[in-house]
């Protein structure tokens, strides 16, 4: 069984001034037609570099990109321009994250559109407006063949947002990958848009891939969800299994600082201490261990990811603890979440708030 | 390796997705460092520096070595040359070449005065003014920006429209404009009286026509920062306005002003050239390496060097700290944020 | 759109009033002084210095004298009296030469500044790169008069490849382009040098931004991502900036190279006069030199209104 896509052990590195970052480490999923995979983390986890270079969109003289993405049987990672040329916005189309300055600010919203028609497809002028005009009335955007003259800061941030969407559309992609389309948006706008995934979804079968900080972003729209921190994949599986049964202390932290409106106000928003690992020298083995509150002495080994739940072959992670452990120690009152640093003690072997020392060169 | 080539990427993120620098350098170390890793920058500021100190030795050279003054004329008179008795001017009005010996050691002028001093006294001339010049625009240009940005209103909207007014004339014109009128009646300006032949009339004139193109900018960056909160935190203090200026913005400003100076000492060089070239700048007798050139510019088919001499020193010394201002400004400012609006 | 030219009309309109007003204040106006001696020059004559207190009326209230002067520069009565000439008539003489130089050196500036700057950043951090980057401030740094002598010494003088001076007018046009040839990349250097460098520092933020990754995210060619993208937004401000430093150096910018080239342009005139302190010419080529910028600044603020739609609802 083919997938759609298949990205195995993908690594990005950039060369910087003060030394050399591993943005991605060692990160694999795939995809199938018509499903809508979730990419989660923190600023910083990775997310973002991991969907801009399935288009080839971080390649430069100061990154080295390595390992294998396939979508559709061509091989992304060491495809010429020329190809990758062919395969954005045809095969595969990417919509970002704030819309008034992905779109050229002098140029006509339908222009710009068009321009994307005629770059992939032979067709006349007025036929690419045609059928941008239609893209852009089945995006709801009002007046469409009027609206198509304006220029973006003319429009609101939801409806530029459709028109990026009617953009990627275009050419009928197989993938749509999007970089947190709605983080800049308020959230009645936010759940229009995500619906109009939905839509397309179920509309044309193309595949999503979601990126997103945004749990309830996820828990609306994804099949799949792949937890990313640090660089790595921590945890990885059906929509279900993470939200019911999370593996990586990580996902507990961001499942349980997620605010309740079915609960009693708590004194304090619950957060994960600590700061996000410097990716350019990031801590020996797990990431995520020093702010972790249940690490132990073989977390500095790196933990390899794999499914350790019994009857769930597609539920993996990147935890040493054992399973059993794991549904203990997530649970704080009636809920997941994560302990505060302080019960660290209570675990074996380490001492308490190891954050400092793992961060500093 | 040049960070700006790369699209996405420099120091990780924090939560709130500002780039970090690296641990522990704040933002001037940083810029330190990446000062002192460019060493063309350095070299080129070692060049200026180097004819710095040399004109500033003017008198000591003057006296020591040519044993001549910048204006003693030697029309009349012969030198030795290799045991030879040479004319300082021949009787057809042709001065002597360089003779790459103390006295006349780069030749004479029409007036037989010994180039080289005029060389090291016009360098001086220039750069005292071109550094008093940046210090008056500075002062008054980083000023009214400050106070248009952050009173705003009617006092922003008079100092605007002034402001505008000066940057309408082209900067040479009004250089010239004001040159002329001062030159022949000098500056009264309350108790400060200059004659016209002071050096301070063209310092004045050049800091005040530039003051324009620092103080727009400035009031521009004043008018963000002004929106930020630390502002309003001050304020609510009950800091006093002259307070928040001082103590809250201007240090925010310190990075745009250092990388303005240089710029702005180069400019002010390279304007009184211009002027003094024209006749609006140093007034005859006293030598300025513009002023040194119009007057060559008759020679230039006999005497190549009298044009020559004052124009390499001039080029030299604006290129090196041309060269300096870039390495200061991609040292502090790499995504070249701050820029003169000419 | 209408309602904005009209806006930027009306502001200039302002602007050129304060103009007039500032350089009347500059000339006659200016702490001690006889304002009628600056006038009259170096080798006037009581009479003379009489004469013109009452043509000039400095006998009279300030804004009195003031409409006397307008009146003067824009009937092109204005006379000089060192040299017993109408400066109107002066700079209509010299025009030509002053037109000639600016238009001819201003399509060298942008069209070089422009290649220049674009080779420049599309190469940025290579050999190229910096070796334009050295030119470009070596371009900066030197002062237009310097290169002017410079090349009319090794050119002209010592090999005669072209003629030393002197203007030809259009009529002979061979002669017109060889003589200007010299005058026009003289002036053009410091402009080439500073355009490559704001340009290229223009493409590489904008190379950046996000709207030019959307356009490799839609698949477009390379070519096409530079052209219509990176480089027409880059070049935004740049004609703005052509604008003003075009009316900067008809204004008098060629003040410097007219002398050099002994062009006989309306900047040579206005130095003869400097040198002379011969004020009366000064004062009118600083009114309309003055003028010409305010002109320019705003033609220039309507046609970035016309590239950059964002400006029309911004003022």
């Amino acid at each position: 069984m083919a997938h759609l896509l298949e990205v195995k052990d993908l690594r990005v590195a950039f060369r910087t001034e003060d030394g050399l970052v591993q943005a991605v480490d060692g990160v694999s999923f795939s995809l199938d037609a018509g499903e809508v995979l979730s990419v989660v983390g923190e600023s910083g986890s990775g997310k973002s570099v991991t969907a801009m270079t399935l288009l080839g969109l971080t390649r430069s003289p100061n990154s080295s990109v390595e390992g294998s993405a396939v979508l559709d049987g061509t091989e992304l990672v060491t495809a010429s321009e020329e190809t990758l040329r062919h395969i954005r916005g045809a095969k595969a189309a990417m919509i970002f994250q704030d819309p008034i300055s992905a779109l050229n600010p002098v140029q006509r919203v339908g222009d710009q559109v068009v321009e994307q028609i005629r770059a992939h497809d032979r067709v006349s002028r007025k036929a690419a407006m045609d059928r941008a005009v239609n893209l852009m009335e089945r995006m709801g955007i009002p007046r469409a063949r009027e609206r198509a003259r304006a220029f973006p800061h003319e429009f609101s941030g939801g409806m530029r947002q459709r028109v990026m969407i009617a953009m990627a559309l275009s050419c009928s992609p197989r993938l749509l990958v999007a970089d947190e389309p709605t983080t800049a948006l308020d959230v009645t706008i936010q759940a229009q848009i995500l619906a109009e995934i939905e839509d397309l979804r179920r509309e044309t079968g193309v595949a999503v891939i979601l990126v997103t900080h945004d749990l309830g972003v996820v828990a609306e729209v994804a099949d799949r969800v792949v937890v990313m921190y640090g660089g790595r994949v921590v945890e990885e599986g059906a929509l279900v299994d993470i939200f019911e049964d999370p593996q990586h202390p990580y996902t507990w932290g961001l499942l349980g600082s997620v605010p309740r409106v079915d609960r009693a106000r708590p004194e304090r928003l619950p957060t994960i201490a600590g700061q996000p690992p410097s990716l350019l020298h990031p801590p020996r083995g797990c990431h995520f261990a020093p702010r972790c509150p249940h690490a132990f002495a073989q977390c500095q080994d790196v933990p390899p990811l794999k499914a350790r739940v019994d009857g769930q072959s597609g539920h993996l992670d990147r935890c040493w603890l054992d399973v059993a452990d794991k549904r203990k120690l997530r649970l704080i009152g009636n809920d997941i979440g994560l302990a505060a640093t302080q019960a660290a003690s209570e675990h074996r072997d380490l001492p308490p708030d190891r954050s400092q020392e793992l961060t500093q060169p | 390796m040049i960070a700006r080539d790369i699209p996405f990427t420099h120091a990780p993120e924090d939560a709130d997705g500002e780039a970090q620098p690296s641990a522990g350098l704040g933002p001037y170390r940083l810029a330190l460092r990446r000062l002192r890793r460019n060493h063309v920058a350095l070299g080129f500021a070692g060049l200026f520096l180097l004819i710095l100190i040399c004109c500033l030795c003017a008198p000591l050279y003057a006296s020591a070595i040519a044993h001549t003054g910048p204006n003693a004329e030697h029309l009349t008179q012969t030198i030795n040359v290799g045991g030879r008795t040479v004319d300082v001017v021949s009787l057809q009005g042709i001065p002597i070449g360089p003779t790459w010996h103390s006295r006349f050691l780069l030749g004479a002028d029409s007036n037989g005065e010994d180039v080289a001093v005029r060389l090291l006294y016009g360098g001086r001339t220039s750069i005292i003014i071109g550094g008093t010049a940046t210090l008056i625009t500075m002062v008054l240009g980083v000023a009214a920006g400050v106070v248009a940005g952050y009173f705003r209103g009617m006092v922003d909207g008079i100092l605007s429209r002034v402001l505008d007014l000066i940057w309408s004339y082209p900067v040479v014109l009004l250089g010239v404009a004001l040159g002329t009128v001062l030159a022949l009646t000098g500056l009264h300006i309350g108790p400060v009286v200059l004659k016209g032949t002071s050096l301070m009339v063209p310092a004045c004139i050049i800091g005040f026509v530039f003051i324009p193109y620092v103080a727009k900018p400035i009031r521009g960056q004043v008018l963000s920062l002004r929106e930020k909160e630390f502002v309003d935190a001050a304020r609510s203090l009950a800091a006093g306005h002259l307070r928040v200026m001082v103590s809250e913005i201007l240090p925010n400003l310190s990075s745009t002003i250092v990388v303005f100076v240089p710029l702005m000492i180069a400019n002010a060089i390279l304007l009184e050239a211009g002027l003094s070239f024209v006749g609006a700048g140093v007034q005859p007798p006293n030598p300025s390496w513009g002023n040194m050139i119009s007057d060559g510019l008759q020679y230039i088919s006999t005497t190549p060097g009298l044009v020559l001499a004052p124009a390499i020193m001039l080029v030299l010394a604006v290129l090196g700290i041309n060269v300096f201002g870039e390495g200061v400004r991609d040292a502090l400012d790499p995504r070249a944020q701050i820029r003169i609006e000419h | 759109m209408g309602r904005f030219i009209v806006r930027r009309l009306f502001s200039m309109l302002v602007v050129l009033f304060l103009l007039s007003v500032l350089t009347f204040l500059i000339f006659q106006v200016i702490p001690n002084g006889n304002p009628a001696l600056r006038l009259a020059g170096r080798t006037a004559t009581p009479q003379t210095i009489a004469a013109i207190s009452r043509t000039w009326g400095f006998d009279q209230p300030i804004w009195t004298q003031y409409l006397i002067t307008m009146h003067k520069i824009f009937t092109g009565s204005v006379i000089s009296y060192n040299q017993q000439l109408n400066v109107f008539s002066q700079i209509k003489a010299g025009l030509p030469a002053t037109l000639s130089l600016a238009i001819g050196a201003g399509i060298i500036w942008l069209f070089f500044g422009v290649l220049l700057g674009l080779l420049s950043a599309l190469r940025a951090g290579k050999f190229v790169d910096r070796v334009l980057a050295i030119l470009a401030l070596g371009g900066i740094s030197t002062p237009s008069f310097v290169i002017g002598a410079v090349l009319l010494y090794l050119l002209a003088y010592r090999t005669n490849v072209f003629p030393n001076t002197g203007y030809v007018s259009i009529t002979d046009p061979l002669g017109w382009f060889y003589h200007l040839l010299l005058p026009w990349i003289t002036l053009a250097i410091l402009f080439i040098g500073l355009y490559s460098r704001v340009l290229r520092s223009n493409i590489l933020d904008t190379i950046n931004d996000d709207y030019v990754r959307t356009a490799k995210a839609k698949g477009l060619s390379r070519r096409r991502v530079i052209v219509r993208h990176v480089l027409r937004n880059s070049l935004i401000p740049v004609v703005s900036l052509f604008g003003l430093d075009f009316a900067g150096v008809l204004g008098g910018g060629t003040i410097l190279v007219e002398t050099v080239f002994n062009l006989n342009g309306v900047g040579q005139y206005a130095q003869q006069s400097i040198a002379a302190l011969d004020v009366p010419p000064v004062l009118v080529i600083t009114m309309l030199g003055g003028f010409a910028v305010v002109i320019f600044a705003a033609l220039v603020d309507i046609v970035y209104a016309v590239l950059d739609p964002r400006i029309r609802l911004a003022s």
